[in-house]
């Protein structure tokens, strides 16, 4: 079985700092690590190839140091390893970033592609389902159990109040949570592998300028356009209504309601 | 000369972290109140690599180095010293001398076992009354057919028992002095070989440390390492290495003191103020991160120079000379720092403290280092 396995390289929002005066986060410094449902994402597959021996390919579109996420994919067990970058793909909103990923991914031989339900500092979701679309492949978002067995995957998604149990063929396309696995350490003869010899291969635009439409990458490919950024103030003091019976808190409440044109 | 890390280096301190955080902090504490080994633990180290960082792959190492290994010992050092030194004795003083002076026959037997941590190893010098003075070897080791028969006992040996390999320095020609040593791969459960009494520390109480008894235990003669009459120049060499890896835990053991007390004098407030904010503190902390990071320096320059195939031997007493005294005096500091409560077992500088004093000692007190030293300024 060969599983592709799409990661996304993010500063590690638990050490993110707010420049107080400006607002912003304060990236300087920060580190950078695998987006954690990625990172599920690699144990998932890894996990598939203890059991049932699985070539991985871990694939990621980013700047050249997103390569440091590679080399750590690598090192957890991973087999292979894919860095897209060129300038013309910066500055892609979820639309160009999925049409660059099916274009490399149309290159490719695969029977399952696995990525992260979403990346911590954009928190879109959007990438994942987008490439099954644009691949025309089934597709499972959430997944936070499955197994495979004859060719299919049998998989438990989440959802807020319930879940679904589905059956799907490969190929086919899942995103995964970060409560599916415990993902594994990397292994010391792993770290010494991943940078051995030269295990990370490097796409570029010219790779794959037959597998996608320029009009959808970069920048300019991204039809997301950022309005205005803003921390968001704080909510003012709630008010609070001692001893009230239940009958008049409702009371309380449809009138408050009603003053805020609510109802 | 470079000061940074290479990548892969940074790679693997990055899993050393966040392995010695999440699996080895949590256990410090127990370990050392309990005296425990901590078996579990070393299961887990030996599943990511950690016990054959240096050896090639041929041996089912890591294929690593000892600038990686050093680091290794470091990081686990900063939570928990007793884990450290488990690792330390292990590489340095049972697989190393069996990759640098071992027949293919004995590294396939042995050290691919050790190196994946199937085994875990240990290493006989110090007798009662042979410790600094090492050459006073008394055990004995007399050829019998096709086995070395051993007699006699070592004392203060780390991993003792819990190790199922232990490279064991006997006398097989008195007459020779330390040119009659000769050094053995001893297995657990050999005929005569028993664990004596556990001894009863001041720090690194999780580790394992107990006498070894050789009552007429025969020997097969194909586990004398390298040639009869060698052992004291392997046992030596050994030690050489090993003080790369003591170096590197005292240097773990100040670092990690360091790291705890800057977070607590953020944290504790006396006359309206916290301590952080007092020139005192500050001074003091800046003085001992300054001692940390040139005995940092001096750790790396020995296990690069081992690396590099260059005479180490100085460059290691050194820096375990200068790293052991440093955990030491910063350890001390910081209880001093932490006040009332760095007295108390509620937090965990008094047992570094008294996990640094070891350093000092094991593996060449600080005073045998600087015979090392002088010996290589051939200053006599």
């Amino acid at each position: 079985m060969k599983i592709i396995v799409c990661v996304k390289q993010v500063p590690d929002t638990t050490e993110v700092k707010l420049d107080p005066v400006k607002g912003t986060l304060i990236r300087e410094g920060v580190p950078s690590i695998i987006n954690p449902d990625d990172k599920s994402g690699i144990e998932a597959a890894l996990s598939l190839k203890d059991q049932y021996g699985a070539h991985v390919t871990v694939l990621t579109m980013g700047p050249p140091q997103a390569d440091a996420a590679l080399r750590e994919a690598l090192a957890m067990g991973c087999d292979e390893a894919i860095l897209l970058t060129d300038r013309m793909f910066g500055g892609a909103d979820t639309w160009a970033t999925a049409s660059t990923i099916a274009g490399a991914l149309k290159t490719m031989e695969f029977d399952l592609i696995i990525t992260g339900r979403q990346a911590i500092d954009g928190d879109t979701a959007q990438v994942g389902p987008q490439i099954a679309e644009r691949l025309n492949l089934p597709q499972v978002s959430y997944v936070e159990e499955f197994k495979c067995e004859d060719g299919k995957l049998f998989l438990k998604r989440q959802f807020e109040d319930r879940y679904q149990e589905l059956e799907v063929k490969l190929p086919a396309l899942i995103t995964t949570l970060s409560e599916l696995n415990k993902p594994r350490y990397m292994t010391v003869g792993g770290v010494f592998d991943a940078y051995g010899e030269d295990k990370v291969k490097t796409i570029s635009y010219q790779d794959i300028k037959d597998h996608v439409d320029v009009a959808n990458i970069g920048l300019k490919g991204s039809p997301t356009r950022v309005f205005k950024s803003f921390t968001k103030s704080p909510k003012a003091l709630g008010q609070f209504h001692d001893g009230v019976t239940t009958d008049q808190a409702v009371e309380l409440i449809v009138s408050k309601l009603k003053e805020k044109f609510i109802i | 000369m470079d000061f940074n890390l290479s990548k892969e280096h940074k790679l693997a301190q990055e899993l050393f972290k966040k392995f010695a955080e999440i699996e080895v902090k949590p256990l410090a504490e127990e370990t050392d109140e309990k005296e425990e080994f901590p078996d579990s633990t070393v299961k887990k180290m030996a599943k990511i690599g950690l016990l054959g960082i240096p050896f090639p792959k041929e041996y089912h190492g890591a294929g690593g180095d000892n600038m990686a290994y050093a680091i290794c010992v470091e990081e686990l050092s900063k939570v928990c010293a007793t884990t450290g030194v488990i690792v330390s004795a292990h590489t340095s003083l049972c697989s190393s001398p069996i990759y640098e002076f071992g027949t293919p026959a004995q590294k396939n037997k042995y050290l691919k076992k050790l190196a994946t941590g199937e085994y875990l190893g240990a290493f006989g010098l110090t007798e009662p009354g042979a410790g600094t003075d090492s050459a006073m070897q008394t055990t004995t080791a007399v050829l019998d057919g096709d086995n070395y028969v051993l007699n006699g006992s070592k004392f203060f040996i780390t991993n003792a028992g819990k190790a199922d390999v232990y490279i064991i320095i006997a006398m097989t020609d008195k007459s020779k002095g330390t040119k009659g040593c000769s050094a053995f791969i001893v297995e657990k459960g050999y005929d005569g070989f028993s664990i004596g009494k556990k001894e009863k520390k001041m720090g690194i109480k999780g580790s394992a440390t107990c006498e070894l008894i050789f009552e007429n235990c025969p020997v097969p003669k194909e586990n004398l390492l390298s040639t009869p009459g060698s052992g004291f120049k392997i046992a030596m060499k050994t030690l050489d290495g090993g003080r790369i890896g003591i170096a590197a835990q005292a240097l773990g053991i100040a670092q990690g003191a360091i790291d705890c007390t800057i977070a607590y004098v953020k944290e504790r407030k006396q006359f309206g103020k916290r301590l952080s904010q007092f020139q005192n503190t500050q001074f003091q902390l800046a003085d001992m991160q300054t001692k940390v990071d040139a005995a940092r320096l001096l750790v790396y320059r020995a296990a690069k120079a081992k690396d590099s195939g260059a005479p180490y031997g100085a460059y290691a007493a050194m820096a375990k000379l200068f790293a052991s005294e440093t955990a030491s005096d910063v350890t001390r500091r910081c209880v001093q720092l932490y006040g009332g409560y760095g007295y108390t077992r509620e937090y965990p500088v008094e047992r570094m403290m008294r996990d640094a004093k070891i350093t000092e000692i094991y593996e060449g007190t600080s005073e045998v280092q600087k015979m090392v030293i002088a010996a290589a300024l051939k200053v006599n």
